[in-house]
């Protein structure tokens, strides 16, 4: 596949290895956050850290948009979609098998009665509107800033239509105000230990390079921006080493085929027509952060289902036997986690770093629990 | 008018025949009356046509004999048509390859459908020509059957359940089984994986893909039989359907009290397969297939197998995966191309689609 098979040519892979291994100071320990789920995905599914030497160690963040979202969000979802028979709830895949309160999920919603559609874009959600006329559609709109501009369009395209059963529940939040929150947050020993970034590489094709210079500056670490193949992720981590190891804290792209210093204007001008800032949002793990999220803007209030259906945000406890917090502030492994792989699986996920293949529990289970059970001179590098 | 005539008309059990043009299916087709009759006479009897269905009798008799084996399977697949095949075709290979699985050849199958009330006789015909063709090709008889209509809404067009009952012939001494798989067996499959849940996937969710994909859905009975023929080696089959070709190993190891190492490398996927798997967030080895077989076989008769399988058509594309290891945590472990190692786990959930 082109595009695809460059990156993950298995001898480039194993140059870049050998480089890195290298280019490694003897005695030097190096701990890099991916800050994406995608690059957690990638570099579980691929076996990377065999590959890596055991003095360099991975930490999972926090970029997997299911997982940040507190449970009290999700909540406002199913509690709608359970009391109005006239709303269809249209969702991106992910989000169905997500526990809310009391284990209920979208998909248990559905089996309830809800109406419960899974799209794969914004604009279907914008067609069941169209062909349910008498039905009020509701898009459950999530992610970070890659998928900010497609529900944009999708309420544009909602508003162009002169559709008035349209409206986004938006969950949409901020890269930078979460890498500033890992930096501070919890017990501030992540921050401390960190010393560099994998930045993320679709939301930086929205936000672009640029954006990350402040964080840089201010917490003085590294961050390589990297794509999602095997090849790019290897390639970073040997930049960052680099800079570790003179001491360097830029912002270096390595993504350049899809990432351009000041990003997608286009998509940054249709976002913030559509979006304004929150004054505050809280995010699962990290807490309560300030301008970290978007909601729909005052001009396009006719589309926020917040409005339109009075939701109201209730703030959830987590499951207390869950140590997502910790994890998905790379505080702890998943496999610290009392419940991990006991009353925790991706069939029954109490937090949510279980539930999508990007969250740091459901990799470690999917791809890397068989280390686990490797008897502990195998796993010096954990 | 004379005497005979009215004889004739009388002795006419249905007044109209079934219109298969713009007909559909009421829910007296189902009440085992008159209008259950006429489809049986008019649809199914014509298309299955053998002795025993002929005799209208209420059961299937034949003599049994040597070591038989049954396996029942239900088909719900949405859409009906799919590039490839349809749930007419698919319910006959589905059942007939849970058969040809043991080792044994099918001879005879049954075919339960459950039909939604409006469902068009056109479409009804086109599946169960489709089952009819498909029996035949296998050389399986459709010998019994049922019908049952449900009210519009309360179904989805047409379910269909059969089972089918096979015999293990003298000269298989030793049937392969999930449990007799052991640590140094090697691990083969007989194709390319994941092209009919791409199908199906890409066909219901209305994407359209670059390439064309085809269903795999084929009868694997004379597979099977070329491969045990030439060798004795074989310990294990099973054809890898929902879930995939991970769910399946990961059945197989927990059988057998064993773990297996995979090598991705190897593994055979269409590269429309791989492309249109990378667009939908999926993974291949999780797709269902309805035309591939895994085989386990003693690591000295890996080699013969493996000429046995390509030098027939539907396995001109097998390959040697990976072997079985011994692991007590039934562990499945890939080497990954750049030479890392992952886990291969079951199956969870469906497979959904990434959000980014």
């Amino acid at each position: 596949m082109k595009y695809v098979d460059e990156f993950r040519d298995p001898d480039a892979a194993k140059a870049i290895a050998a480089q890195i291994a290298s280019e490694v100071e003897p005695g030097r320990q190096y701990h890099f956050m991916e800050f994406c789920g995608g690059h957690t995905h990638a570099l579980c599914r691929f076996g990377l850290e065999d590959l890596l030497p055991k003095t360099i160690r991975m930490i999972h963040g926090p970029g997997c948009p299911v997982c940040v979202l507190p449970v009290g969000r999700l909540d406002m979802a199913i509690a709608l979609v359970q009391s109005r028979s006239d709303v269809i709830l249209a969702t991106y895949g992910d989000m169905m098998r997500v526990p809310g309160s009391g284990g209920r999920t979208l998909l248990s919603a559905k089996a309830a009665g809800g109406d419960v559609r899974m799209v794969y874009s914004t604009l279907q959600a914008v067609d069941l509107a169209k062909a349910n006329p008498e039905r009020d559609v509701v898009f459950f709109a999530i992610g970070f800033e890659t998928t900010t501009p497609p529900t944009a369009a999708a309420i544009k395209a909602a508003k162009d239509a002169g559709l008035t059963n349209f409206s986004a529940f938006c969950n949409h939040v901020l890269t930078p105000s979460a890498i500033d929150a890992i930096m501070t947050t919890g017990t501030g020993e992540t921050g401390a230990r960190l010393d560099g970034f994998v930045g993320p590489g679709n939301v930086s094709t929205i936000i672009g390079a640029e954006a990350y210079e402040g964080a840089a500056h201010k917490w003085n670490k590294p961050i390589v921006i990297s794509g999602f193949e095997p090849n790019d992720l290897l390639q970073s981590i040997l930049l960052l080493v680099r800079q570790v190891n003179s001491s360097e804290a830029r912002v270096e792209n390595a993504f350049a085929r899809a990432v351009r210093p000041g990003g997608n204007e286009a998509a940054q001008a249709l976002c913030s027509d559509v979006f304004q800032v929150r004054e505050s949002f809280e995010w699962r793990g990290l807490g309560s952060i300030p301008h970290s999220a978007l909601e729909v803007s005052d001009r396009y209030a006719a589309f926020d289902a917040e409005r339109k259906f009075a939701m109201e945000y209730v703030s959830r406890p987590d499951h207390k036997a869950c140590a997502c917090a910790q994890i998905l502030r790379g505080e702890k492994r998943p496999s610290d986690c009392k419940v991990f792989a006991a009353g925790c699986t991706p069939e029954h996920p109490l937090g949510s770093c279980m539930v999508s293949p990007e969250g740091a529990c459901a990799a470690h289970y999917l791809y890397g629990r068989f280390r686990d059970a490797l008897p502990a001179d195998l796993v010096a590098a954990e | 008018m004379g005497f005979d005539k009215v004889e004739k008309r009388t002795d006419r059990l249905f007044s109209k025949r079934l219109d298969f043009k713009r007909g559909t299916i009421e829910l007296t087709h189902g009440a085992g009356g008159k209008a259950s009759a006429q489809l049986f006479e008019e649809l199914f009897l014509p298309a299955f046509k053998n002795p025993m269905l002929e005799a209208g009798d209420d059961q299937a008799r034949f003599a049994g004999h040597g070591r038989m084996v049954v396996a029942t399977d239900s088909h719900v697949v949405s859409p009906l048509f799919f590039p490839g095949g349809d749930i007419g075709s698919l319910s006959v290979h589905g059942t007939l390859n849970d058969i040809a699985m043991s080792g044994a050849e099918p001879h005879y199958s049954t075919a339960g459908f459950i039909l939604e009330e409006g469902f068009p006789l056109s479409d009804l015909r086109a599946i169960v020509e489709s089952m009819a063709k498909a029996a035949r090709d296998s050389g399986v008889m459709i010998v019994a059957g049922d019908t049952k209509v449900v009210e519009r809404g309360k179904g989805d067009g047409v379910f269909i359940n059969t089972t089918g009952i096979g015999i293990i012939p003298d000269h298989v001494a030793a049937p392969p089984a999930a449990h007799r798989a052991e640590p140094g067996d090697i691990i083969l499959v007989s194709g390319t994986m994941g092209d009919h849940g791409v199908t199906i996937l890409a066909a219901r969710e209305g994407l359209p893909l670059m390439s064309p994909i085809e269903s795999d859905s084929a009868a694997l009975h004379g597979l099977v039989s070329d491969l045990l023929a030439a060798t004795d080696g074989v310990k294990v089959l099973r054809d890898p359907t929902r879930g995939g070709l991970a769910t399946a190993i990961n059945e197989l190891c927990r059988t057998s009290g064993t773990g297996a190492t995979l090598d991705e490398a190897s593994i055979p996927i269409r590269r429309t397969v791989e492309a249109a798997c990378e667009l939908l967030g999926v993974d291949p080895l999780y797709l269902a297939n309805e035309g591939k077989l895994i085989a386990i076989v003693s690591p000295q008769e890996a080699d013969a197998a493996l000429a046995a399988l390509k030098n027939h058509p539907l396995g001109q594309d097998a390959a040697i995966i990976g072997t079985i290891t011994e692991d007590t945590h039934g562990f499945v472990e890939m080497q990954t191309p750049l030479g890392g190692r992952r886990m291969v786990d079951w199956l969870t959930g469906d497979p959904l689609p990434r959000i980014c």
